[in-house]
């Protein structure tokens, strides 16, 4: 089994993280497809028996975060984070969907280093020292940034009703 | 308790991960025991975190895009084989659109039109495909059936979205010599090749139905070939060789059966 064929595994994973990440099809496709290019050009640098998966999510986080620094500097009077909240499609409420409705809300609240590792470790499930290594800071900091984005999180749902202004959409 | 043994925000998190030995998730479960309002807040982040791992759930199930899977068959590696390879396909989808284009300005006086027209285009394709490859010598077939089936088998199956298993013809006397790639109006086909012992080659074809209706069994005359073909959504399948009827669907029944087998 090549190494193609493995990272052609991995693609349903990375499609569902950049969705979650984007909320846009198309935008969460480009970005997909931007890192298995990149991943091919630089498959020579792999090395075999290290964990492939945080190796392209690495390479995925790393063009997210390109993106979002040159869309910022396009609107370089807003320094949050306009230029992905914008890209974040609603899609129409379904029942029990609401809750996720709001979650995804509040997750577009969030900076963007405290969005990587919730969700790195609350989608992907990654363990602590995985997505330290995909985001390359030290453990401490995985840590310190997840406490601070989950408790956030945790606000933005208990306090504002998010739900008032969605029950009314079709 | 003393002031040593808070725990603070990090730990009760890493506790929710399963980030701590035994002896620490205890020290946790006890803190949470005699703090309800920690406990409260734990049970929250929970709730998020099983919620943020149903998002997008769906998407595990789809089949990706093709231009994702193209990226990873058409990049370039230093390998010559592989370079060869692209170059072949680059080819062969210039004689399979010379060949539609050719079936498409035909049937363009003929009177068929819609459905119909492209269900010819189909066979005319999987035909054309045939007689292009079937006269190579060394280069049939793209991925060989002795040296390496399960990446062609695997390889093809990615390409077109479904489990491929190329069925065995073993016993009708033809031997699976490989398969290929094949570009059909710029979506992806995969071909299997087959050759007996006098050296008569034969081509199962299947692509996605995009724009065709279903049809039940079929056979067409066309290019100097044979070709029994049918339409099951989502894909359509054509069995091509220049062979009498009685034994080309003969053969079709086979592939027929082997291919509609219950999915693997």
């Amino acid at each position: 089994m090549s190494l193609r064929d493995d990272i052609a595994d991995e693609i349903p994973r990375l499609r569902r993280y950049a969705w979650v990440l984007l909320r846009d099809t198309t935008a969460a496709d480009d970005l997909v497809q931007d890192c298995l290019e990149r991943a091919i050009s630089r498959e020579h640098l792999f090395q075999p028996g290290t964990n492939l998966r945080a190796w392209l999510f690495t390479i995925m986080h790393n063009l997210h975060v390109n993106a979002i620094t040159r869309a910022r500097r396009m609107v370089s009077a807003d320094p949050t984070h306009e230029a992905v909240d914008e890209r974040r499609a609603v899609s129409p409420a379904q029942g029990d969907r609401l809750l996720l409705r709001d979650l995804e809300r509040a997750l577009a609240a969030l900076s963007v280093e405290q969005q990587a590792v919730v969700l790195l470790i609350g989608v992907e499930g990654l363990t602590y020292k995985e997505a330290a290594g995909v985001l390359d800071v030290p453990i401490g900091t995985i840590m310190s940034r997840l406490a601070r984005g989950r408790e956030k999180l945790r606000r933005l749902m208990d306090g504002e009703d998010p739900e008032s202004k969605t029950g009314k959409t079709p | 308790m003393s002031i040593e043994d808070r725990i603070d925000d990090t730990e009760l998190h890493a506790y929710l991960d399963g980030e701590l030995g035994e002896e620490e998730s205890r020290a946790v479960e006890a803190w949470l025991a005699a703090h309800p309002d920690d406990a409260a807040r734990v049970a929250a982040w929970r709730g998020q975190k099983n919620a943020l791992a149903g998002l997008g759930e769906e998407i595990l199930d789809e089949t990706p895009p093709e231009r994702m899977t193209r990226a990873l068959d058409a990049a370039p590696l230093p390998a010559t084989r592989r370079d060869r390879a692209s170059w072949m396909r680059a080819a062969a989808a210039l004689v399979v659109f010379v060949a539609g284009a050719a079936a498409g300005w035909w049937l363009h006086g003929s009177g068929l039109t819609g459905a119909a027209t492209r269900e010819v285009v189909f066979v005319d394709r999987a035909a054309g495909a045939h007689v292009v490859f079937t006269r190579e010598r060394r280069h049939a077939v793209e991925a060989r059936a002795d040296k390496e089936e399960r990446h062609l088998v695997r390889w093809l199956s990615r390409r077109l979205g479904r489990n491929l298993n190329p069925p065995s013809l073993d016993g009708a006397g033809f031997r699976l010599i490989g398969g290929r790639l094949v570009a059909d109006d710029g979506g992806p086909a995969a071909q299997f090749m087959y050759q007996d012992s006098e050296k008569r080659r034969l081509t199962i074809y299947v692509r996605r139905a995009r724009d065709v209706k279903n049809v039940a069994f079929r056979i067409a005359e066309t290019r100097g070939v044979s070709a029994f073909y049918w339409i099951e959504k989502p894909y359509a399948y054509a069995l091509i060789g220049k062979m009498e009827r009685q034994e080309l669907l003969k053969l079709g029944r086979l592939v027929f059966d082997h291919l509609n087998a219950p999915a693997r």
